[in-house]
Formats: structure tokens, sequence, C-alpha cells
């Protein structure tokens, strides 16, 4: 396929239009449906990840959909949206997966689009189902050949729960014994531009909101919005850095009026409903946390509280709304 | 002072290292949580007898924590607070955690009740443990078995710079209405990372130090209402919500140490409700 997108796809035809059925049970089913017909409950985690297909979502633009699931062996562990951004000269890879399995993945999947190299590998923050499959690139960062980018909080980040994450991903199959994480050399204080041969791509690293080491990338070329995790559709989102932080960073994206919107898990986004969605989550866990603490609510009573706040909008809510009201209560207490 | 705090942070260290090695070397058996508790009662409270707590106090934890780094810890005392008797400690055990005293709060009579509620990191299936000790010396102690695991070692918080950069700030809260004479409720609260020394620098394959509030003394008008003596095991920012009488005019006062030899001192003026 061209690179420069003369096999373009249309992609409002590729995206789930939701009739007459909550956007949870179509996400829900577009997550099954995806998954079980391409793997045979046979198949292992290394096979799983290696078959998920890849879409094209924009003129050059790649995206491998993650599994709106919990991490298993079952699954690969592929649970977050990665891919990559072809130029005419080179290639920039977006996450690379929670294994170096799915980084291999994908280095094949670019090496059936293009012969064109990669240049540069980004990461969009720490999480284990993100940065990853960096291991799959490993040869040619260390020879200088590609470009790692993150945020410039990310090595530190990465130190402080790097073994731990390795540690989990090991834990689910012994497949994932290989795994590794590279932290970044090449840092976004703020903002930086990649050129991928008339291709621009602007990096900004934000101030906390998901975690403290969110980097999110827009091409100008098609209007496209890499998100990331500041962009949850359909899942829960998770608060691992600032809610206050979070609700603020999500007015200025809102007000970049991108095209489109790729989000860290789940489909891609061209109305702005995802990042409502979101933001009225967010804003309402806030405003129910800061009562609670204004009643003189402790945390566990928080919890009870809110128990139920926004469970009929998000997949995977039980695992992650009590920590989530954990981390909004111990930030906004000392407010 | 200094020498003291090395010593019991190479301590902790030890401890951290310790467990870490055993749980590498052979997974622990499932009963586990029956085998830790000899030796931690024989270091802590040597062969003194331990009673039930029915009666005395009651406590509250959840079955499965939301956050194994931030599990909340209620202790509702069942007896009031009274000159002649009164709850004089209360000891904090996490069985399964690499230090297992999380530490011991000192009540007073003064309090009016020895309620109190607090934040621990749980680093595994683990059973929780309230030691109440009277004035006479007489020692009581509740159980509850809590499921988290990966409290202690797991990352440390969300965002490292603006938890350094709020480093010994402190907040003293008010709940509920105060009258004079009758216990009413409050919340300390200190900013600190509470650095547990058992997450590892992956590139320098070093231990982050441990950094981590040692003693927190809550005193009004020069009077001690809440003392604190812990270790590793208290959550991050560590915040404790007690009761205490109140006087009119009085100020409450807050001295806190931690292992790096800093000390951060607050006051905040206490307000009644108008003619109480």
């Amino acid at each position: 396929m061209d690179a420069d997108g003369t096999d373009r796809h249309d992609l409002s035809e590729l995206r789930p239009q939701p009739a007459g059925r909550t956007r949870r049970h179509v996400l829900a089913g577009l997550a099954a449906a995806s998954f079980g017909v391409i793997c045979s409950p046979s198949c292992t985690g290394a096979l799983a990840a290696a078959a998920l297909p890849f879409a094209e979502i924009a003129d050059g633009i790649f995206v491998r959909y993650g599994v709106q699931e919990e991490m298993s062996a079952q699954n690969g562990a592929a649970i977050a949206n990665i891919g990559f951004i072809v130029g005419e000269r080179s290639v920039a890879v977006i996450d690379t997966g929670t294994t170096t399995q799915q980084g291999a993945a994908l280095k094949a999947e670019i090496a059936r689009v293009t012969d064109r190299p990669v240049s540069h590998v980004i990461a969009t923050h720490v999480h284990l189902d993100h940065c990853f499959g960096h291991g799959a690139f490993a040869e040619e960062i260390a020879a200088g050949r590609i470009a790692n980018v993150g945020h410039h909080k990310l090595p530190q980040a990465l130190a402080e729960r790097g073994g731990f994450y390795l540690e989990r991903i090991r834990a689910l199959s012994p497949d994932f014994a290989d795994t590794r994480f590279i932290p970044p050399t090449t840092l976004v204080q703020e903002t930086a531009t990649i050129d991928l041969g008339n291709r621009r791509l602007t990096l900004r690293a934000w101030p906390t909101a998901h975690t403290d080491n969110d980097l999110t990338i827009e091409d100008a070329r098609t209007g496209t919005l890499w998100a990331a995790d500041l962009l949850f559709s359909g899942r829960i989102p998770v608060i691992d850095g600032s809610i206050n932080g979070w609700l603020s960073v999500l007015e200025d994206l809102g007000e970049r009026n991108a095209a489109r919107v790729v989000p860290g898990h789940g489909p891609v986004d061209t109305t702005d409903t995802a990042f409502a969605r979101e933001r009225a989550y967010l804003a309402a866990l806030r405003e129910g946390v800061r009562a609670a603490i204004d009643a003189g609510l402790g945390i566990d009573e928080t919890v009870r509280r809110l128990a139920d706040l926004g469970r009929g909008d998000w997949l995977l809510f039980d695992a992650v709304q009590g920590r989530n009201v954990v981390a909004a209560y111990t930030e906004l207490e000392w407010e | 002072m200094r020498q003291a705090s090395k010593a019991r942070l190479g301590l902790a260290m030890i401890l951290a290292l310790a467990a870490m090695l055993a749980a590498t070397a052979a997974p622990r058996p499932a009963s586990a949580a029956e085998d830790a508790w000899p030796d931690i009662r024989a270091a802590v409270f040597g062969n003194r007898d331990i009673a039930d707590a029915d009666g005395v106090i009651a406590l509250e934890t959840p079955y499965r924590a939301n956050d194994a780094a931030v599990v909340p810890v209620s202790v509702t005392a069942l007896v009031p607070q009274t000159a002649e008797r009164y709850i004089s400690k209360l000891t904090l055990v996490i069985d399964e955690n690499p230090a297992p005293v999380v530490g011991t709060f000192g009540f007073f009579p003064q309090n009016g009740l020895a309620s109190l509620s607090t934040r621990v990191r749980v680093n595994a299936y683990t059973n929780v443990r309230a030691v109440a000790e009277m004035n006479d010396g007489s020692l009581y102690m509740a159980t509850n078995y809590v499921k988290a695991a990966g409290g202690c070692s797991a990352p440390a918080g969300k965002d490292h710079e603006a938890a350094m950069a709020r480093l010994g700030q402190m907040r003293f809260r008010q709940i509920g209405d105060w009258r004079a004479g009758e216990p009413a409720e409050a919340q300390f609260m200190v900013s600190h990372p509470n650095y547990s020394g058992m997450q590892t620098d992956q590139v320098t394959q070093l231990w982050i130090p441990a950094d981590y509030v040692r003693t927190i003394a809550l005193s009004m008008d020069g009077e001690p209402v809440l003392t604190f003596d812990g270790d590793i095991s208290m959550s991050e920012n560590p915040s404790v919500r007690f009761y205490v009488k109140p006087k009119p005019g009085a100020t409450l006062s807050a001295h806190v140490t931690d292992t790096e030899e800093r000390s951060f001192d607050g006051a905040w003026p206490v307000k009644l409700e108008p003619g109480s």
C-alpha cells in the first residue's frame, strides 16, 4: 500500500455506529468479535497479540485496537491502541504494546505496509500496556537508527515503576519473559516536532493528567490527534496522575478541534463524544468526592457513596471505580 | 539522634530485603498469615496476655482494598476515655508486611474517645491487627483479613515532583460541630511521600532510600492529644482522624519528624460552636 494514502480507507465505514443499542454494548461486542474471529481458544497469548489487525484510520495512520478486557495470557495483554504513522521518508511508531511480541507484530505490519525505515519510536506514557514492546526495536535504538522518544518525566517514571510492571507482565505468561522496557533518550519538554518527510508531527508533553508523563501526537496533514490515554473510550478512565490536571488538559485538547482523535483504548472519535463522556465522568467524580470531603466522609465511606457513579457508561467499571475514588480523594483533600 | 535514626532505617531495609529474598526464594504457604504472628507478637508484646477486643475496640478494614498503597483502617473505641480508665496506646500490625508494625498511637483522657482512622500500605494478603493497651497495661486485640498486594513495593506516588514540592505541608480539619468539653472529630494530615525503601531504581539497580514520617505529636495548649511513632507501612501523606475534647480558645499544635531528620511544625486555633 502506498504510504501517501493512494489506497485510502474511509474511516466512517469502519467505525461502529450505535443504533438502538448502547455504546457500551457495541464496544463490548466489537472487542469480543474482533478477538474471537481471529483467535481460537487454544492459541497462545503471543499469537493472539500478533493476530490482532491494524486499521488505516486516516491517510498513512495505522492503529491496532486493543481488546477492551483486563490483560491476560489469552488476549496477549494487547489491551491498548498502538500504531504508526507513515511519512514520505520514514515511519514513527506510537506505542509498542505490553510485550516484545506486540512490538514485533507492529514491526512486521510496518514492513508489510512500507519499505521506509522507522525513524522514531514514541511512548505516550509509562503504563505497561503502552510502551513495553520497545524491545522489538532494541537493536535499532541501541545503534542510534531509531530515536526513542518520550515525555521528559518518562525516564523517572520508568525507573520507579518499570521493574514492578515487568513482574506483572512476566507473571501473565512465560511467553513474555523477554519483554523489557527501554527508557527514552529523546525527551520532550513542552513541544517538539518530527518531520517524517512531508509529514510534520507535533508532540506535546502535558502537565500531570492521566499520569505525570502523558505525551500526545498531532498529525497536521490529516488533523489527527493521537491522545493515547488522555482519552478512554469504552473502558473506564484510570486516574493515575491528577483528576484536576486531567480535566484541565481535556479543556485544552477539546479546543484543538481535531478531525479525529485516537484514544488509548476504544474506537477513534470524530465527534468529540468520547471526550465529552470522559469529561462528564471526571467532572462528576470530582464533584462527588469534593462533596464527600466537605461532608466529613472518610475514604471508605466515599468509595461506598460513589460506587455506582458512571456505572452504566463504562466497561470494566468495577475493576477501576474504587481506585479512581481513592485517587481523587487523596488529591482533592489537599485543595 | 541521627545514629538512632540511621540504625532504625537500616533495620527497616534489612527487614524489607529479607522479606523480598524470602519471597523470591519460595512462595510462602497459604497459611503464612497464621505463621507470621507468633514472632511479631513475641517481638512487640513479649509474653504479655492479649485478650479479645470484644467490647473494647472494633476494627474496620475493607475485605479487598481498592488501592493497596492506601488501605483505610478504622478503629472504633467502645469504651470512653476517663481519667481512671482509658486506652493509652493503639498498635497497628500488618502480619505480612516487610515491616509488620505500622506504628503505635498514643491516646489520653483528653481525647474523650480513642477512635482512630488512618491509611496503610498492604503488601500481601494478610491479617491486620489493632492492639489496644489500657492505662493499666492490659492488651486487647481485634483482627481482620485484608486482600491486597503490592502496597509497599508498589511504585511511589503519582507525581513525585509535586509530592516533594509539598513536603511537610500540614492540614488540620475539624469535622462536624465542635463543642467545648465534648469529644469532637479532627483530621490531621502531613504531606510526605513516605518512601518505603522497597522501590528500586531500575536504571541504577539501587533501592530508592526509605524516607518516611517517624513521629507525629499533636497537642492542645501544650497537653498531648495524640502521638504516633511509626514505620514504612503508613501510606504516603499520612492522615489520622481522631477525637479530642476541645477547650474554648485552644490552639492545636503539631510537631512531625521524619527519617531524614526533617521536622515540621504547625498550629491552628480551634473553632467552637457559638455558645458552647
